[in-house]
């Protein structure tokens, strides 16, 4: 079994705000790109023309459709129990529907559909490092990325197994496990320019809802983001303590005024008299 | 790589050059970083002003399009049957060589024998320059199958277009509707600006019936019945004016609100503005004492409509000099918009939106417009040389595109929406709606189509373009439409982009009349670029009973994929990938500028071809030099362009001083938008990463139609041809001059078949109708019982709505064969409301039968909550055909994934003369596709997979 180093006050990760993701899948072909050809690659695909194409990726977005839960409901609508991932992702066997029970069919107006992006939390006390037979899976000790030494890793996949938020993919054509790893090979390279130095999926994101930072730092950008939305993190209760924050959706700003409150100062009764009075001696200029 | 040696520091390439991404019509600035030759990896380019640096699915995912498998590799030769995808391959000179016979015996004999359609591509510039220079009318782009309503309702109503021609100011908007919007052209400015406005607080209102996309982030989702938009946007519409919450300062400043409009039933001119002498158009004011006009009683005048510090009258009857009656055509806005039918309670059940919510939207749109207004502190200066201390700003901003355009009431569903904007002083103030350069143009713009070829066998105008009037049509002696299409004929006469859907039926039933040669680009009208796509694919490789020969002699066809089009293509010309070639994102064909800046762009080849093919454009140039085209041959017949489309781009004048790009133009690179020919201008472009921007003065940022600065500054730069004022065209008089032909006036009136659907659908100002696909005689549709009756009993046969969305991952990406894309999806399903699922005992997984009158195709069902009840969806183009795109036969694109498109008629039924309009506005010809009705089947084995198509004979349709 693999040790972790003593708890560093660097813990690098990414803050994913829900509120913006539109699921448009940039992140996961970004970071599918650029770790193709990096430190970490190749991410292999099998059967890409064929009737089974699947490969390695270290990010995936899940859709969820949200029944009818209201706009009050919004906030925690992806802490929810999901239906059916409507489109989108690679599904992940976790994430498969159920399609025995019919649900309460609720108002379609209240229903919402969820983009939810999924990738290593890079925990503080990760499982799948601790469960790791050979120390392939070690956490560094600098910044709290997790990693997979390829060299040392006999492909068990017991990590896979120990890690409950599904971040680890196994390559069957390399035999070992891989994942993501921060852009590690971005991150640090001086070599690109310095803007530069950032994870693929949050250089690509669109929507820009994808925030790198130091979450150890509570003055950090992304600590700060944290604190003000309330950025959680994934099933805190399965003590693994998961760097990387989602941020929930806001509130949906539902409406406006009641009607009636700003009573309009009609020259002439419209109930009586054809509306198109009132605008008749309208003084207006050109 | 033991970790102990982990190198972090590894360069990413060897070379990083910039180029514009080609995976949709977003045009991203891309940086490719290659490495020993190859693509190593693609980015955003942060310095690029369309994406920032971000970058979409497809965009990465271009390093498996230019790998693809798929690509061709050699110029084809048909050698079996058509259709059956036998060739021989063979080279260049032998291709170039037989399509130049058959291009030049056209030319020699009838240019308009060729038809030239091209699809998504970025190259009109030149392939609508080629297509005028070769002389045929019969060109266009995929336009006609995509959004051209909103390209011409935006154009005849205020020069401008949502589209990719404008945007919501992102900066400052605090309210955003969006209307039938899943994803769009504009995509990753769209995804950065909803990232600001959900960052500062601003309400995003999705009117869809399908909540996807960025109806995901909206704060309100309205699930619309489909085609019900323009019902919707009437009742907004009837709410504002009830509660006088309307900006008619704004409406008399820029728009024609206080025209009068002659009101003399049965008179040649009725309906049309009333015009002094000169032709000003003449409006009612306040008199003063200096005024000159035609006094009116209780100190009124009638003085020109465009005068400045007039207090112009927006209501009321007036006597124009020869003694007839005019009104101001914001009474008529109001007459028919304060009409009943318009009220929530009227059109609630049909748009499936409750009163209440109807109410409420009307009253939060009037209070974000009005009671939170924005003021800029930045003066400007209008055309009529007033300065103003502030802008002011209506923070409403709206967008729409396909949910509205892809009904055959899309055009004045679309002009509804701008009238609405007017209405909230909401079309380029602080906040709004905004035009992106070269935009605004004149409403209409002034290039008409052109119509009749030069002594050198050039038409004398582009083949597409605006009609102004009747006069502008193309249509023979006895008013049949000249073009193969139909376009711009009466049955669709503002059909601006044409009609690429009707393109194969019509040439091969010769009605019009037959063709030799159809010439494609990368459009895909063998597939999903068609409708009724079954019988399209029959009628390519359709012989005549008489000559044995194809009914269409002759297809060419240009890709850079094994695409389903290529089997039917008799001699095919392959194109390279987009990393492989010079392109022109042209300021005279769709521009990538911003609301603030107009910018232009090229690519630039970053690898060289691998394989035998040329870029389109090269070959066009060549095959146009080959046949001798104006333009491109010396006087003693040499090629003017040897190098290609590189050298065209930069010597090729379509004005004195006006060429493809804009950027550094003159002999130094000094001029910007005018300015001779630069030798060096490529090498300045990729010094600048392949973009050219211009910054819109401080002082033009808003109220671009009136805008001093702002015209003088687009005049400069060859924007326009004028610093006139551009006046909003709430009442359109453009489409009452065809509303008059069809009641009888005028030199160049509609054949008595066709009148009494002019008469009806060009209408000044908008209306909605349900739509014109109905059962039944067509005629009998014009009538409101009848129509009444043929909606129920379609409704009752065909109960549900069937539409397409558009993934945000492939949209326009070519992406069902991409390595990468198509591990996101491999096939679509059919989306349903459970309680549409169970109202039709549908399980969620089961496989069922959708059917049309068409026929019926087997798909797998999913039940999707965030879908209206009613409504039926699937994505777009994700089903393929098998033994293209090199997808193994067992490939989900093909076994499970489907097209909707086999239902959707190219035609509307029979009118009793039997004649049938194609399956579009009749307004603009945009293809209806979003009007398809279907009923669900039940299969027997509602477990077992496999999709199929079952399609009646022809002539059998019910």
């Amino acid at each position: 079994m693999t040790g972790l180093p003593p708890p560093a006050a660097r813990k690098l990760g990414l803050v994913i705000d829900l509120d913006t993701c539109v699921g448009c899948h940039a992140c996961a072909v970004a970071c599918k790109e650029w770790n193709e050809g990096g430190a970490f690659g190749p991410l292999p695909d099998q059967d890409p023309y064929g009737a089974e194409p699947h490969g390695v990726w270290f990010n995936r977005v899940h859709t969820y459709e949200v029944q009818g839960f209201g706009p009050s409901s919004a906030g925690s609508a992806c802490k929810l129990a999901a239906s059916a991932p409507s489109q989108g992702a690679p599904t992940h066997p976790e994430s498969r529907p159920s399609t025995g029970e019919r649900p309460v069919i609720p108002d379609p107006a209240n229903a919402m559909s969820v983009h939810f992006p999924r990738s290593c939390l890079h925990c503080e006390t990760p499982a799948c490092v601790t469960v790791c037979p050979t120390g392939a899976s070690y956490k560094r000790a600098e910044d709290g990325i997790v990693l997979v030494d390829e060299d040392k890793c006999i492909g068990c996949q017991l990590c896979a197994w120990a890690c409950p938020y599904g971040a680890r993919e196994f390559s069957a054509k390399r035999g070992v496990m891989q994942k993501c790893t921060l852009c590690v090979d971005r991150i640090y390279n001086e070599t690109l320019d310095e803007a530069d130095r950032q994870p693929a999926c949050v250089m690509a994101c669109p929507t820009r809802a994808r925030h790198f930072g130091d979450l150890g730092d509570p003055q950090s950008k992304v600590s700060e983001l944290v604190a003000e939305r309330g950025g959680y993190a994934l099933m805190p209760e399965l003590g693994y303590k998961p760097v990387n924050r989602y941020l929930p959706p806001r509130p949906r700003r539902a409406g406006g005024t009641k009607p009636e409150t700003r009573p309009a100062a009609e020259p002439i009764d419209t109930a009586q008299m054809s509306p198109l009075l009132r605008w008749v001696d309208r003084v207006l200029s050109r | 790589m033991p970790h102990a040696a982990l190198d972090l520091n590894t360069p990413t390439a060897d070379e990083v050059k910039t180029t514009t991404c080609y995976m949709c019509a977003c045009r991203c600035g891309i940086r490719v970083h290659l490495k020993d030759g190859r693509v190593r990896y693609i980015d955003g380019n942060p310095k690029h002003p369309v994406n920032r640096g971000v970058i979409c699915a497809k965009g990465s995912a271009g390093i498996k399009q230019h790998y693809s498998p798929a690509r061709l590799s050699k110029p084809l030769l048909r050698i079996g049957e058509r259709g059956a995808g036998e060739f021989r391959e063979i080279e260049w000179d032998e291709a170039l060589a037989l399509a130049a016979t058959w291009l030049g015996d056209i030319r020699r004999r009838n240019p308009d024998e060729l038809a030239f359609f091209t699809g998504r591509d970025q190259s009109q510039a030149l392939t609508g320059w080629w297509a005028q220079q070769f002389g045929t009318i019969n060109y266009a782009a995929h336009g006609g199958f995509c959004s051209v309503n909103m390209a011409a309702a935006g154009m005849y109503t205020f020069g401008g277009s949502f589209w990719e021609f404008g945007e919501p100011d992102w900066e400052l908007t605090k309210y955003l509707m969006l209307w039938g919007v899943a994803e769009d052209h504009d995509s990753n400015p769209i995804k950065l600006g909803l990232g600001k406005l959900k960052a500062r607080g601003a309400k995003i209102v999705a009117i869809n019936p399908v909540r996807t996309g960025y109806g995901a982030i909206a704060d309100e989702w309205v699930p619309i019945n489909p085609g019900t938009d323009g019902l919707l946007a009437g009742a907004f519409i009837h709410e504002l004016l009830r509660t006088d919450r309307i900006d008619l300062d704004y409406l008399v400043r820029y728009t024609n609100a206080h025209h009068l409009v002659i009101r003399d039933p049965g008179a040649a001119d009725d309906g049309l503005i009333a015009r002094d002498a000169e032709g000003h158009a003449l409006c009612a004011a306040r008199a003063r004492s200096a005024d000159a006009g035609i006094r009116q009683d209780e100190g009124v005048v009638l003085v020109r409509a465009a005068a400045a510090d007039i207090s112009p009258l927006v209501i009321g009857e007036f006597t124009l000099g020869d003694g007839r009656i005019a009104v101001p055509s914001f009474q008529l806005l109001a007459e028919r918009f304060l009409d009943e039918g318009y009220s929530p309670a009227s059109v609630s059940a049909r748009c499936g939106v409750e009163v209440d919510t109807i109410q409420r939207l009307a009253r939060e749109l009037a209070e974000t417009a009005f009671d939170q207004s924005i003021s800029l502190d930045q003066a400007w200066t209008d055309t009529h040389g007033r300065v103003h201390e502030s802008m002011i700003g209506r923070p409403v901003a709206m967008h729409a595109m396909r949910g509205i355009s892809a009904h055959s009431n899309g055009f004045h569903t679309c002009r509804t929406l701008h009238l609405l904007q007017m209405l909230l002083g909401a079309i380029d103030t602080p906040g709004s709606f905004r035009y992106q350069p070269p935009y605004p143009k004149p409403a209409p713009p002034p290039n008409r189509p052109g119509k009749s070829r030069k002594d050198n066998g050039a038409l004398d105008g582009g083949p597409l373009g605006y009609v102004q009037s009747p006069a502008d049509l193309l249509v023979d002696a006895e008013g049949r439409p000249r073009r193969l299409d139909r376009a711009y004929s009466w049955e669709h006469p503002l059909a601006a982009h044409g009609l690429m859907q009707s393109v194969i039926r019509n040439a091969w039933a010769g009605d019009p009349y037959r063709i030799d040669t159809l010439l494609m680009f990368m459009a895909n009208m063998g597939w999903n670029s068609s409708m009724n796509t079954s019988e399209t694919r029959r009628m390519l490789c359709d012989r005549d009973e008489a000559s044995g020969g194809y009914r269409i002699p002759h297809i060419i066809y240009s890709d850079a994929y094994l695409s389903e089009t290529v089997a039917f293509a008799d001699l095919v010309l392959p194109d390279t990938t987009y990393l492989e070639r010079h392109d022109c994102i042209s300021m005279l064909d769709r521009p990538i500028s911003d609301a603030d800046c107009a910018a232009d762009a090229i690519r630039q080849p970053v690898v060289e071809p691998d394989r035998d093919v040329r870029p389109f454009q090269d070959v066009l140039i060549d095959l146009g030099t080959r046949i001798g085209l104006p333009g491109l041959v010396n006087d003693d017949g040499s090629a003017k362009f040897p190098r290609g489309f590189a050298q065209y781009m930069v010597e090729h004048e379509r004005a004195p001083g006006v060429g493809l790009l804009a950027g550094w133009r003159g002999a130094d690179g000094s001029k910007a938008g005018v300015g001779e020919p630069n030798p060096d201008q490529i090498k300045r472009y990729v010094e600048h990463g392949c973009v050219w921007e211009a910054r819109v003065p401080d002082a033009a940022r808003y109220y671009k139609m009136a805008n001093r600065e702002y015209l003088d500054w687009a005049k400069s730069l060859g924007f326009l041809g004028s610093t006139d004022a551009i006046m909003l065209q709430l009442y359109c008089e453009t489409l009452q001059r065809f509303r008059l032909a069809a009641q009888g006036h005028g030199p160049h009136q509609p054949p008595t078949s066709e009148r009494e659907r002019v008469e009806r659908y060009f209408d000044p100002l908008p209306f909605w109708y349900a739509s014109v696909s109905l059962p039944g005689p067509v005629d009998d549709a014009l009538d409101k019982t009848a129509q009444a009756r043929a909606g129920s009993a379609r409704d009752a046969d065909y109960p549900l709505h069937a539409i397409t969305q558009r993934p945000m991952f492939m949209y326009h990406s070519w992406g069902s064969q991409n390595a990468w894309l198509r591990q996101i999806t491999t096939r679509n399903y059919l989306y349903l409301h459970p309680q549409t699922a169970q109202a039709h005992a549908v399980g969620d997984g089961d496989w069922i039968w959708l059917a049309s009158p068409l026929g019926r195709i087997r798909v797998q069902a999913k039940w999707h909550a965030a879908t209206a009840p009613g409504t039926l969806w699937t994505w777009n183009a994700i089903g393929k055909r098998k033994g293209a795109w090199k997808l193994s036969a067992d490939a989900p694109e093909n076994r499970d994934g489907f097209l909707l498109n086999h239902l959707i008629d190219e035609l509307l039924p029979p009118k009793r003369d039997s004649h049938r309009y194609a399956n579009a506005d009749p307004v603009t010809g945009q293809a209806a596709w979003f009007d398809l009705r279907v009923r669900i089947e039940r299969d027997p084995s509602p477990g077992e997979a496999g999709h199929r198509i079952e399609m009646r004979k022809m002539g059998t349709a019910e």
